[in-house]
């Protein structure tokens, strides 16, 4: 064991575990987080995505102590006083997730391709998005939130 | 006991998210035994208690008493309402249709009510989920029991002003009189803090119902609306506290170690080569299950890798290897079943003479292999074993036989055990959900502390039930002027002990450990379902066995549409076949074939067959021509295909259009149009949503999903090796057209039909008959992947 200390959503925090411990179980059994989840341990399937300094990164294969350093953002972390981000808007308002239990990767990968690449072609939307994995199916409307979501950041951009 | 009938503050806000009043619990405690008794109406009087058991202690968790009306419904104080359904939603949106249809029948506004599911202690047992019937017959029910709360109310207002309840109004919630409407009163007002005391009728749960009539289609204001659905915003922001998240004081983490070889027998366990690993706490087996438990659930998940074992390999191959799988099938002589298993349908006509003496006959074989269930989140649970009672946290769509299915295994009386229901990932029939809760459960009893179970990926994937594989044999008879005059179907199916839901011999913890239920289930299944008129026709299905058939990975279990993908692409592809060869265009041939009879039934099948199909064809475009269109040059090849089925009273049509790389063989279906009539809709976006997901799972199916097994295990044990539908995969366009093609389409009693996996059924026919269009190869063997198309076409010389 041994002490790390991580930035998680703007704060940070000290855990005491072996620093070979993939990070997803340091985020939700010592940090309490709850939109990282299990769903392969493989890098396969994406439900396990976090924003490390804001790409998309799998927390079920890295271990704890190569995130040190860096700036963590969770599901949970990406609303900020209590405004939701465009990109969990637009999920709302396509009513995405039907289980939902991948949408933490999808919405998170979604942001990252987002900031990379502010008006993605569709074609670049599947490509960005094609690692995340969803057993409902639920890609026509994820494809659709991320148009939507696109566009919403550059209205807001204007406004601004 | 006091204290552990409650739920940890945690969680019981957890599960109550959408509650902006006192929880239902803090209710009654407050309330006291105050009644709302009201001679003329209803049983007043004390309320009928829960009976003791032969212990002489009260039942901890009594079952909810569904002929109480309190058990649905509570009014509060403030005029809210919290409805209690023993339903799950597996993101479907049933929970926010259910809660619709309540507040459109009790006449209060949506956001003024909550639901609560699926909590074996709290919600009446209506069996969870399953068979797609949440909105058919189990919203039903609670609208039955929600017109009757709204009766009660307004006997009560009628009562409390001398004025009849015919001279009264209801809106929202609020009750006025008609010849004086300054005159209110709300329910809230009314309820006083109090509680329903009225008595509801029924032989069983699915009847049940208050004196009250519910309202006429036309008269819901709320039906018919696509209201988001409240369980979006917790699944996008992060809030919402899953099955998978729950944390108790004290609580270890488990994994399970399987078998290397099905069927293997398990000689030792080496507990030192794990014994020193940091947060060790034991290693528990029994039989051939083998489970270790640590302080951390990364410790439990390197300790289980590295435990050292000894296990004897079985003599004989467990079942054929993947490659030999068809074969095999059809050279097994299928079980014979003492007592009969499901009768085979009578033959129509006389198949074998209209055969011999069609003008033309059609012969093709098709072949399905084991498909997954492969939840994108490995199955799991926590269990709560304190104080001699059991609390299990699950998102196991059917708690109810979870809960009783566990207290028979455990050897516990049910009312000391309860199901705790929570979102989880997606549940599209028997999962391992029910394994997992019950490993949970019997690793709880045995440290006597809580214990969280989840499953790794490549058990989930290896591990969980199977959709059973099928092959199958198909003749058709063709007349002189094309006409379908004769039908032979026949299947055989690899659903030998086949395993139900939550059964205490079946789950998986139980084979491993040695039980076997008294009789396995001798497997067997339907064939296609359609109104077809065909003068002719035999279908028969048969069971075939493995030598493994427990113990083994290979067990099949119910699949979202359990069987209907397989059948009906058999069956679609194959009238495909019949319509290429009667040179007919796909739709005009099943026009004919639906229209061949004017025989319908209750639930207007035949007229809303031909409604679904007309329908697709006009809002896909569809130019009449037979199949397959003259091959163009390119290296991209389109095409469409259609496939139409009925399953229980909803029809179906479904339109794919396909694009062919000859060079690769990869499809991708660019656009669907789904045809779909499952009657009166309670929230059009809910069921497009649903829809498109059994479409898409229907591609992925199509496309990409075979379990392949050796020898000696199966082999399918990860995303790589159990392909499924990916982003790219997904069609650029889906129209989910909604039918009603009743005759009478006004009827204010119109009903609604079980939605989602009726559509499911239909997509690989679908793909299959685009893919002929396409290239005029017949695809008859699941799944297309690229290399099998590609052979095909190069097979063909495409």
């Amino acid at each position: 064991m041994s002490e790390i200390t991580l930035r998680v959503n703007g704060e940070t925090h000290t855990v005491d575990v072996d620093p070979s411990t993939p990070l997803l179980y340091v985020l939700r059994n010592d940090l309490g987080l709850r939109g990282p989840r299990f769903g392969c341990g493989l890098s396969q399937c994406g439900t396990c995505t976090v924003l490390m300094n804001g790409s998309a990164v799998r927390s079920c294969s890295r271990p704890v102590a190569r995130a040190q350093g860096t700036e963590i953002t969770t599901l949970e972390g990406l609303s900020a006083d209590g405004e939701l981000d465009p990109v969990q808007q637009a999920w709302i308002d396509e009513q995405v997730p039907q289980c939902g239990y991948c949408q933490n990767g999808q919405i998170l990968t979604a942001r990252a391709l987002l900031d990379d690449n502010p008006s993605p072609t569709d074609a670049e939307i599947r490509e960005g998005m094609n690692r995340v994995l969803c057993r409902c199916m639920t890609y026509y409307r994820i494809q659709a939130a991320v148009k939507r979501a696109a566009v919403a950041m550059a209205d807001g951009e204007v406004e601004r | 006991m006091s204290g552990r009938n409650q739920l940890p503050a945690e969680v019981d806000r957890a599960l109550a998210p959408w509650d902006g009043t006192s929880s239902r619990r803090d209710f009654l405690k407050t309330s006291g035994l105050f009644v709302l008794g009201f001679t003329g109406f209803g049983a007043a009087g004390l309320r009928r208690g829960p009976a003791g058991d032969d212990r002489g202690e009260p039942p901890l968790y009594p079952d909810p008493d569904f002929l109480q009306l309190d058990s649905w419904l509570v009014v509060h104080e403030d005029g809210t309402a919290t409805f209690y359904v023993g339903k799950t939603d597996g993101g479907q949106g049933t929970g926010t249709a259910t809660r619709q249809i309540m507040c459109d029948e009790l006449d209060i506004a949506y956001d003024m009510a909550k639901l609560v599911m699926g909590r074996t202690d709290k919600t009446v047992d209506q069996g969870g989920s399953g068979g797609s019937d949440a909105i058919e017959r189990d919203a039903m029910v609670a609208r039955r029991v929600a017109a009757e709360g709204r009766r009660v109310l307004l006997e009560m207002a009628s009562e409390r002003w001398g004025v009849p309840v015919g001279a009264l109004d209801v809106s929202d919630g609020v009750i006025s009189a008609r010849d004086d409407p300054a005159r209110t009163v709300t329910y809230g007002e009314l309820v006083g803090g109090g509680r329903f005391d009225i008595a509801l009728t029924g032989g069983n749960v699915n009847a049940t119902t208050g004196v009250a009539s519910v309202k006429p289609v036309q008269d819901l204001k709320l039906v018919g609306q696509s209201i988001p659905r409240y369980d979006i915003p917790g699944k996008v922001d992060g809030s919402l506290e899953w099955a998978v998240d729950v944390a108790l004081p004290g609580m270890v983490h488990a994994r399970n170690v399987r078998p290397p070889f099905v069927g293997a027998n398990l000689v030792g366990v080496d507990e030192s080569s794990v014994s020193g690993l940091p947060g060790f706490i034991r290693v528990v087996s029994r039989g051939n299950y083998v489970a270790v438990v640590c302080e951390r659930e990364e410790q439990a998940i390197e300790a289980a890798d590295r435990l050292v074992a000894q296990w004897e390999k079985p003599e004989a191959a467990p079942f054929p290897r993947s490659e030999d799988l068809f074969d095999y099938m059809r050279s097994a002589d299928p079980v014979a079943v003492p007592g009969g298993g499901r009768p085979l349908p009578r033959p129509v006509g006389d198949p074998e003479a209209a055969l011999a003496s069609a003008a033309t006959v059609v012969e093709a074989a098709y072949d399905v292999p084991f498909q997954g269930h492969t939840a994108i989140g490995p199955a799991h649970a926590l269990a709560d074993p304190s104080d001699g009672q059991m609390t299990v946290y699950t998102n196991d769509m059917k708690p109810y036989s979870h809960r009783t299915g566990i207290a028979e295994f455990l050897d516990m009386p049910p009312d000391r055990v309860r199901v705790i229901w929570m979102e989880g990932p997606q549940l599209y029939g028997r999962t391992a959900a029910d394994d997992a809760g019950f490993e949970a459960a019997y690793l709880a009893k045995e440290l006597g502390r809580p214990v969280r179970m989840q499953w790794m990926r490549h058990e989930e994937t290896a591990w969980d039930t199977k959709g059973p594989a099928f092959a199958f044999d198909l003749r058709g008879g063709l007349d002189a002027e094309g006409n379908l005059v004769a039908l032979d179907y026949r299947a055989r199916i690899a659903n030998y002990a086949h395993v139900g839901y939550n059964q205490a011999r079946t789950v998986l913890i139980a084979q491993l450990m040695g039980l076997r239920p008294e009789r396995p289930s001798p497997g067997g299944g339907r064939g296609p379902d359609d109104m077809y008129h065909i003068p002719n026709r035999r279908q028969e299905t048969l069971p075939v066995r493995f030598r493994q058939a427990f113990e083994t990975p290979l067990r099949t279990g119910n699949l979202r549409d359990p069987n209907g993908p397989q059948t009906t692409f058999a069956g679609e592809s194959f009238i495909d076949e019949l319509a290429a060869a009667a040179g007919a265009d796909p739709v005009e041939f099943r026009l004919r074939l639906l229209r061949g009879s004017t025989d319908d039934d209750e639930a207007h099948r035949r007229a809303r067959s031909i409604a679904v199909v007309e329908a697709a064809a006009e809002a896909y475009g569809w130019d009449p021509r037979p199949s397959p269109k003259p091959m163009a040059g390119e290296r991209i090849l389109t095409g469409r295909g259609i496939a139409y089925a009925y399953r229980a009273r909803t029809t179906v049509a479904t339109i794919a259009e396909v694009e062919v790389d000859r060079e690769t063989g990869r499809v991708w279906v660019r656009r669907m149009v789904c045809g779909h009539d499952c009657g009166l809709v309670i929230n059009p976006d809910g069921l497009e949503s649903t829809v498109q997901g059994n479409l898409l799972h229907g591609i992925s199916r199509t496309l990409h999903e075979e379990v392949q097994f050796d020898g000696e295990n199966v082999t399918s044990v990860d995303w790589r090796t159990h392909p499924t539908i990916t982003h790219t995969d997904c069609p650029e366009h889906i129209d989910v057209v909604i039918v009603n093609g009743d005759p009478n389409p006004d009827r204010p009693d119109l009903m609604p039909y079980g939605a989602g996996e009726p559509s499911h059924r239909t997509v690989p026919a679908a793909i299959a008959n685009a893919i002929y269009d396409a290239t005029g190869v017949r695809m008859r063997r699941l799944p297309l992947r690229p290399e099998r198309v590609l052979a095909e076409l190069r097979a063909a010389g495409v």
